[in-house]
């Protein structure tokens, strides 16, 4: 048995790791290049504005990346239905099953549980294969592409929205549009960025999203709750896979370090137009 | 007897009395008929025929030769001359004063009688043809004594050379001589007929004084065609400083210059030719390259018709001159324009610095400005001024509030490239917008380019664009207001002048409507349009694609590019499928004014809020989280060493195990 690598859990499928990395480029070529339009006022965003081509190629980047975004969403869409078919054969197991990615009980009891142990009054909760705050950053998305999509579209053709609403309602839709970026970047880069890549054990990334295979000591102590089910149903077997070669591995790391810079660097700029250029 | 004689006395008496010209021509009829006079034997033959052809017809012998009245006969052999005084004492009187008259008295004998002008008993009407005065035969009449070769010419002080021979190449000459124009000024309508006199004699007709006056007779009104120079009245007036009409107007060679003897250029040019020539005063050069004169625009101007007041009669007639050259007895109304210029303000001052005419159109090397050798030609204009306008010079120096490198942002403006780099000599340059000769401050009402007149200076060269901006809200014929309204030049700026299909001019003119317009142009930044223009996009809407440039107007107006009627057309510029909904965008909205925008103000504050309010509670989650995370990572890894201990020394006894059943072996 030496020298042989130990199997790993797989987490995540080969289309959710796809779509994942697609929603990473559509998400970040979207920040940047929103964020040169919303801070104009600033000489960064004119210089970044220009780095990416103009105002204009800038403007076509965005209007690209949005169609890719949509795209991950509606095949994400099509890839649940998939998923109920081959592993839960019922909309009943998908939503109220304990691999939900709806809210429940349990996550009310996590959240309470996780908060006791963050003052240190309680051990830490035994999370299942989705913990709440992963729902959160889920549905954040969902919601952001309803918002931030459909305002934008009424942006992207405002003579063919204009046939059917007033045109001060674009002015609006220009508010929430920037605004709900501003949230989902913001949220993204520091909430989401610290939660899965940042925080102590998971410092500098968890690679996990890219891979889609966790080592299997660090998902028994990180998801005790999924594995114990595993265990118990006897299917844990049917997940374990070989990991990736160490130049795949590289690969990964390469990309994700550059997203998580990316981000990092809108964020400060971010905070530095809202501090020190802020109209 | 004493019946006979009476009747012999009666007959006498008759005879004396009515002594008829029969009884004349009982002698002087005869064809060979001589007699002597001062010892010289002359025909004393009297043609009848002529007399009574001549005016004199019905006068009798005696009514002119007086002194023969009553004389026996025949009568002594040196008659006196007919006597034309006793009739014409008004013409004698004159002719008495003039040259010829008082010539004659002093028995002078090349001095002319009334005989030998209008002959003796064949006088006829001037206006008859054949008579010796008719105009036609002036010239030749007085031409008689006055040209070359005659004695009186060569014998006589006549200043005039060539008289006969100028006067009929003149426009007088030729229009009396050669096309029959009786009323064309012969010698007698100048010098007049009886009363000649030289012009240095101040009664003469040709007086310096009354030289206008004699003219004027036939060129009635004159003076308005000399208006420039003489202001239609200063003839008049200042008949000693202004230019008489033979100054310019060659009295007897008309259409040629002429100058006195000691006033041609040839005379100044026997001393001013030397290249050595110096100043007895400060030493500068006196020399005068004549050619660069004859090259010039005052080719035709003799020396003296600018440096005046010369004086022929003196060994240097220029001795008399003490003033500078005074361009403007010539070009008056330029020297008046010159003098409430700030040019012409700070000469009157003495200022060293003032530029003269000479500055900048040269002195003897006068070129018109269409002269591409000319320092006042189109592409030159700008290093011309820029002698004393340019940083560091004069000019620059005393304007203490202009910082600015005028030329050089002029070079680069539209109007410098236009003309510097592509030679277009109609580009406007320093002297179209500023004059070339009433250069004045802006801030002078008088000043081209005053904010009053920036319009119309413009509107010169951009006809149309004066027009249209004068009916719009920042002309001040439309806004009353206290505050200052916007010229020309507060959006286009002065020198640095660009493009306005130009990126750089469609991007800077959003700050130049933001200059006055500050809050309106904040919320314009607010909005998409604004964005996007402040990223370089010039494409995007601008203050101008709507409001318009020149012809803006409130959209309470119809004729607004944002009225009611136009509004959608305007947005239509550039969204074609835009609707009257379409035309409800805020185009200036901000958030930040909950009256004006309450929908954007509440919109913004709950974005803000859900954005403060999630950010709070991830936030504070995520803080709460960090230490906990730190012991986990801890747990973490003492778990993996644990693990990794166990594993190798699960290795280790397994190796050891091997080792022994291999001993047992």
């Amino acid at each position: 048995m030496a020298g042989k690598p130990k199997l790993q859990f797989q987490r995540f499928t080969r289309i959710q790791r796809l779509l994942h990395i697609l929603m990473i480029v559509s998400f970040i070529s979207l920040a940047l290049t929103g964020m040169t339009l919303k801070f104009a006022y600033t000489s960064w965003a004119y210089f970044l504005s220009h780095l990416l081509g103009g105002y204009q190629t800038a403007g076509y980047i965005h209007r690209f990346a949005a169609v890719i975004m949509i795209s991950v969403f509606t095949i994400h869409i099509i890839d649940v239905v998939r998923l109920k078919r081959r592993m839960f054969q019922s909309w009943k197991a998908l939503i109220l099953g304990p691999d939900s990615m709806l809210f429940n009980r349990k996550d009310w009891d996590d959240l309470k549980a996780s908060l006791k142990w963050f003052v240190g009054k309680g051990e830490r909760p035994e999370y299942g294969r989705w913990t709440y705050w992963e729902k959160f950053d889920y549905f954040a998305v969902f919601w952001g592409i309803f918002v931030i999509g459909s305002t934008g579209a009424t942006l992207w053709f405002p003579e063919f929205f204009t046939r059917f609403i007033p045109g001060w309602v674009l002015n609006v839709a220009t508010i929430i549009h920037s605004d709900e970026a501003l949230l989902a970047t913001g949220f993204i880069f520091t909430v989401h960025f610290f939660n899965t890549h940042l925080r102590p054990e998971k410092f500098p990334m968890d690679i996990v999203i890219f891979t889609g295979r966790i080592p299997l000591e660090e998902f028994k102590l990180d998801r005790p709750a999924e594995y114990k089910a595993l265990v118990e149903s006897g299917q844990l077997e049917k997940f374990l896979v070989e990991p990736y070669q160490p130049i795949v591995i590289r690969t990964i790391k390469i990309f994700g370090w550059t997203a998580l810079s990316l981000g990092l660097f809108i964020v400060v700029f971010i905070i530095y137009a809202m501090i020190f250029a802020y109209r | 007897m004493r019946k006979l004689v009476f009747f012999t006395l009666l007959i006498f008496r008759f005879f004396a009395y009515a002594q008829d010209n029969s009884d004349c021509l009982s002698c002087h009829d005869d064809k060979t008929a001589k007699g002597t006079r001062n010892g010289k034997t002359i025909s004393i033959y009297m043609d009848e025929k002529k007399l009574k052809g001549s005016v004199h017809a019905k006068n009798k012998c005696i009514d002119c030769h007086v002194d023969l009245k009553d004389a026996e006969f025949p009568h002594d052999e040196n008659p006196k001359r007919a006597q034309c005084a006793t009739c014409h004492d008004e013409a004698f009187k004159l002719y008495s004063a003039g040259l010829h008259g008082r010539a004659k008295a002093k028995g002078d004998p090349l001095a002319p009688g009334c005989g030998d002008c209008h002959g003796n008993h064949e006088i006829l009407k001037k206006k008859d043809p054949r008579s010796l005065t008719f105009p036609l035969k002036v010239p030749y009449l007085c031409g008689r004594c006055h040209k070359e070769g005659t004695p009186v010419q060569l014998q006589r002080n006549i200043p005039q050379d060539h008289i006969f021979e100028n006067y009929s190449e003149s426009i007088h000459g030729e229009g009396l001589l050669k096309k029959g124009l009786t009323v064309s000024a012969t010698c007698a309508s100048c010098h007049t007929a009886h009363l000649v006199l030289p012009h240095t004699d101040s009664r003469s007709s040709i007086a310096r004084k009354n030289i206008a006056a004699t003219c004027t007779q036939c060129h009635m009104g004159i003076e308005n065609v000399h208006r420039k120079i003489i202001q239609g009245q200063l003839w008049e007036k200042e008949a000693h400083v202004l230019p008489a009409c033979v100054d310019c107007h060659q009295p007897h060679k008309a259409r040629k210059v002429f100058y006195d003897q000691g006033m041609a250029d040839a005379d100044c040019m026997k001393c001013h030719a030397n290249t050595a020539l110096i100043s007895s005063k400060d030493g500068h050069s006196l020399y005068v390259d004549f050619a660069q004169v004859k090259d010039s625009r005052h080719a035709k101007i003799a020396c003296s018709q600018c440096h005046s007041a010369v004086n022929p009669s003196k060994l240097r007639p220029c001795e008399t001159i003490t003033k500078n050259v005074d361009c403007a007895s010539c070009h008056a109304a330029v020297g008046e324009e010159y003098k409430l210029s700030t040019h012409g303000k700070l000469f009157a001052k003495n200022d060293e610095n003032a530029p003269i005419c000479s500055e900048c159109h040269g002195t003897h090397h006068v070129l018109g400005k269409r002269d591409p050798r000319s320092p006042i030609f189109a592409t030159s204009i700008p290093k011309l001024c820029a002698q004393c306008h340019r940083p560091g010079q004069a000019a620059a120096k005393r304007i203490k509030n202009k910082k600015d490198d005028i030329i050089s942002e002029y070079k680069e403006s539209i109007h410098g490239k236009g003309l510097l780099k592509s030679g277009l000599t109609v580009t406007a340059k320093c002297t179209d917008c500023h004059t070339a000769h009433r250069e004045l401050p802006s801030s002078d009402p008088l000043s081209s380019v005053n904010p009053k007149n920036m319009a119309a200076t413009c509107g010169i060269c951009h006809s149309g664009i004066e027009e249209k901006f004068l009916k719009s809200v920042h002309s001040p014929d439309v806004t009353k207001t206290d505050k200052k309204l916007p010229g020309c030049n507060d959006c286009h700026s002065s020198h640095t002048i660009s493009r306005t299909d130009g990126d750089n001019f469609k991007l800077g003119v959003m700050s130049s409507c933001g200059n006055c317009h500050e809050e309106i142009a904040k919320t314009y930044f607010d909005t998409y349009h604004g964005k996007v223009s402040q990223l370089g996009s010039s494409k995007t809407a601008k203050c101008y694609d709507c409001h318009g440039a020149h012809d803006i107007l409130p959209p309470s107006n119809p004729d607004s590019r944002l009225s009611r009627q136009n509004v959608i057309k305007t947005c239509q510029h550039c969204h074609p499928g835009a609707t009257k909904m379409f035309a409800g965008y805020l185009t200036h909205a901000t958030h930040h004014d909950p009256q004006k925008y309450p929908w954007l103000f509440w919109v913004f504050w709950g974005m803000t809020g859900l954005l403060v309010g999630t950010f709070i509670i991830a936030g504070a989650h995520t803080l709460l989280w960090l230490p906990r995370s730190f012991q986990w990572k801890k747990k973490l890894k003492e778990i993996e060493e644990r693990e990794a201990r166990e594993e190798l020394e699960a290795e280790q006894s397994e190796s050891q195990e091997k080792n022994e059943n291999g001993k047992e072996k």
